[in-house]
């Protein structure tokens, strides 16, 4: 995983409330076997609709989406995440993200920070106002600022560290596998085991 | 002070706590499907690491399979990839796979519990928001993404962060023709979908442990919709008896049962949030809008926008009724459906099938639409087809299909056209859900039969 300490980026302000991830990426477009190649799914039927925000060119190269509330309910499909990636989103701002989401941003390195919805709003105001306006979103300061304003966000410190040094988790559990192992050693018998298979 | 079912068996499963950090937490059963596990074996390969516990793992076809001509091979070259690409993974790693054609392949959250591997006090993921099913049996079962998937597989494991609590009490009893969709639609209506966010749910109260096994997986199926990662039901003798006599049964039932007996919130435990409903007070419900917390009684009107004070809200509505091609007050019965979907991990097992045959036998369903009946499983197809349900949906007009999600999410070649509206068993009302352009009400199987015999959004009540 890349390692995300600070990104500076032009924002696509998304008006919506609710995106769900049959919207972010429709079924259909979910058959690769890759974790590449996602973003010609993104917001694939919105994207029809020339009107769409990521069809206007002052936004086609936003790097930071910010959205409605309840952002990424739905599916737990992490190809949500590697669209928006694939797509060339760093940062998604929403003032609630769907719980499974969320956590899969997390393990993929694309950043989804909580603002407040008046935050969210006035975020929208400022990009529509100025497209080109420069967002800087610090992670280590746990800060996002454009123009005057300089906004602090929360996130967990565990993630946090993890994202800045783009650590795998997979990797930080193996270091303790003897937990693991001590833990099975004193697991119930009576817990069922996919094999040998019983009819 | 007591715990919350939830916290006694997160408890359970830590396998290394430390301050700062999220609980590591063992995975009892790790449920895969073709769809979300590719990505997770290569991440194993590349990094030369193989499954920890091929035991704990199962497999099997669901999202991108055909219900029709099973015995041909698959038509789509990229559903074909996807699915064989499982087999191989399956095969390299040695995980234990039922692939099209098996009596046990099906719908991942129906195949697991009719093989008895889904049971109290485990914990339960697999890469599907859906997992929440599981929930029923007093289990903390909950979706994953990809990477996560390929976590349980190095390790077993997975770092969680503990979550909130919450308890929804449904109390008194339903009337008849009221199911437990029609309960868990009310929920997400009242809470929205947002409101489970961070939670775990139990659901409780009366009407809860009146329901059937399959009807209270109906419940904990749809708690994502609500938010919640995970929903679950404290087990009792409806869930003994269910487990008892499946291929998978602990075979020292009565350890396990003292075990099982164990599972519930005490008396003095607290959960962070309560919710009460009454159960008496419901009728069927139907989804209107294109989130599913976008609800009203069968019996209503669609609602109107200008009355929605909230202006997310009302936004999302006004949105909702043009994509829906619903009008503000129009009656919800008068609306007319082209297709009627009878399956999913929703409403897709057999007291589902049972309920809706119940109400076409001897019926033929209207001209003016199709339906389609999709068993969640090759066995739940068998159990009917033993007990003659197929002959009376073919009979009625009905669509008599083979094993899988189907047009719950349209993945396959079961998918609504552009503007075509649908009455779905379902779980999902989002734009485009079942196909680009499609529309989709929300309904459970009895509403689902009823409407396919009247052509328009109809409760059983109404024949």
């Amino acid at each position: 995983m890349e390692k995300f300490v600070t990104h500076v980026g032009t924002g696509v302000p998304l008006r919506r409330s609710n995106v769900d991830t049959d919207q972010i990426i429709p079924a259909v477009y979910l058959k690769r076997v890759t974790r590449s190649g996602f973003e010609d799914g993104l917001f694939a039927a919105w994207r029809s609709d020339p009107d769409f925000v990521l069809n206007q060119p002052e936004f086609k190269n936003g790097t930071i989406l910010v959205a409605g509330a309840d952002f990424g309910t739905g599916s737990s499909r992490e190809h949500a995440v590697w669209a928006l990636q694939n797509y060339g989103f760093k940062v998604v701002i929403s003032s609630r993200f769907a719980d499974i989401f969320r956590g899969n941003s997390q393990k993929g390195g694309l950043l989804t920070i909580l603002l407040s919805q008046s935050e969210v709003e006035d975020l929208w105001v400022a990009i529509e106002a100025n497209p080109a306006l420069a967002i800087t979103v610090n992670l280590e300061a746990k800060t996002v600022s454009y123009g005057e304003q300089l906004i602090a966000f929360e996130i967990d410190d565990y993630v946090r560290w993890r994202l800045m040094e783009g650590l795998d988790d997979i990797g930080l559990t193996l270091g303790n596998s003897d937990s693991i192992d001590a833990f099975e050693s004193k697991r119930a018998a009576h817990k069922p085991k996919t094999l040998p298979i019983r009819a | 002070m007591g715990k919350t079912l939830a916290e006694k068996i997160w408890q359970e499963h830590v396998v290394r706590a430390k301050e700062g950090e999220p609980d590591l937490i063992y995975i009892d059963l790790h449920l895969i499907h073709e769809v979300t596990s590719p990505q997770a074996f290569d991440g194993l390969r590349l990094s030369n690491r193989k499954v920890r516990r091929p035991d704990l793992t199962i497999a099997t076809e669901d999202h991108n399979v055909p219900t029709q001509n099973i015995n041909l091979p698959i038509a789509d070259p990229v559903s074909k990839l996807q699915v064989d690409t499982l087999r191989a993974n399956c095969a390299e790693f040695g995980v234990r796979i039922h692939s099209l054609g098996d009596a046990e392949q099906g719908i991942v959250h129906v195949v697991g519990p009719q093989l008895g591997l889904t049971q109290p006090g485990l914990t339960i993921v697999c890469g599907d928001s859906h997992t929440s099913t599981h929930g029923a049996f007093g289990a903390l079962a909950f979706g994953i993404g990809t990477s996560e998937v390929e976590h349980v597989l190095a390790t077993q494991t997975l770092p969680l962060q503990r979550p909130k609590t919450m308890a929804i009490n449904v109390n008194g009893k339903l009337k008849p023709g009221v199911t437990s969709k029609d309960i868990i639609l009310a929920i997400i209506a009242k809470i929205g979908t947002g409101g489970g966010q961070g939670y775990v749910i139990e659901y409780r109260g009366e009407a809860i442990r009146n329901l059937s096994m399959e009807a209270r997986m109906t419940v904990c199926n749809m708690s994502i919709e609500a938010g919640a990662r995970a929903g679950l039901i404290a087990p009792d003798e409806t869930t003994f008896a269910y487990i008892k006599g499946k291929p998978h049964a602990p075979e020292d039932f009565d350890a396990a049962v003292q075990y099982w007996k164990t599972l519930f919130t005490d008396a003095d435990a607290k959960f962070d949030v309560e919710v009460d409903l009454n159960a008496d007070e419901l009728e069927p419900f139907v989804t209107w809008g294109t989130n599913p917390g976008q609800g009203v009684f069968l019996n209503a009107n669609v609602p109107n926008p200008a009355d929605i004070a909230d202006a997310e809200e009302r936004g999302a509505a006004e949105r909702a009724l043009v994509y829906m091609g619903l009008t503000a007050g129009q009656p919800m019965k008068s609306v007319a459906i082209d297709t009627v979907f009878l399956g999913s991990c929703t409403n897709g097992r057999i007291e589902d099938l049972r309920a809706a045959a119940e109400i076409l036998k001897g019926r033929k369903i209207s001209t003016s639409l199709r339906m389609l009946v999709v068993p969640g499983s090759a066995r739940v197809r068998l159990q009917a087809e033993a007990e003659g349900l197929d002959k009376v949906f073919i009979d009625s007009g009905a669509e008599w299909r083979n094993a899988g999600c189907s047009m719950c999410l349209g993945m396959n070649p079961d998918q609504l056209k552009p503007e075509e509206r649908s009455a779905s068993t379902s779980n999902r009302n989002f734009e485009g859900r079942q196909g680009k352009g499609g529309r989709t009400h929300l309904v459970s199987p009895l509403v689902a039969a009823a409407t396919a015999l009247r052509g328009t959004l109809s409760s059983p009540a109404d024949l």
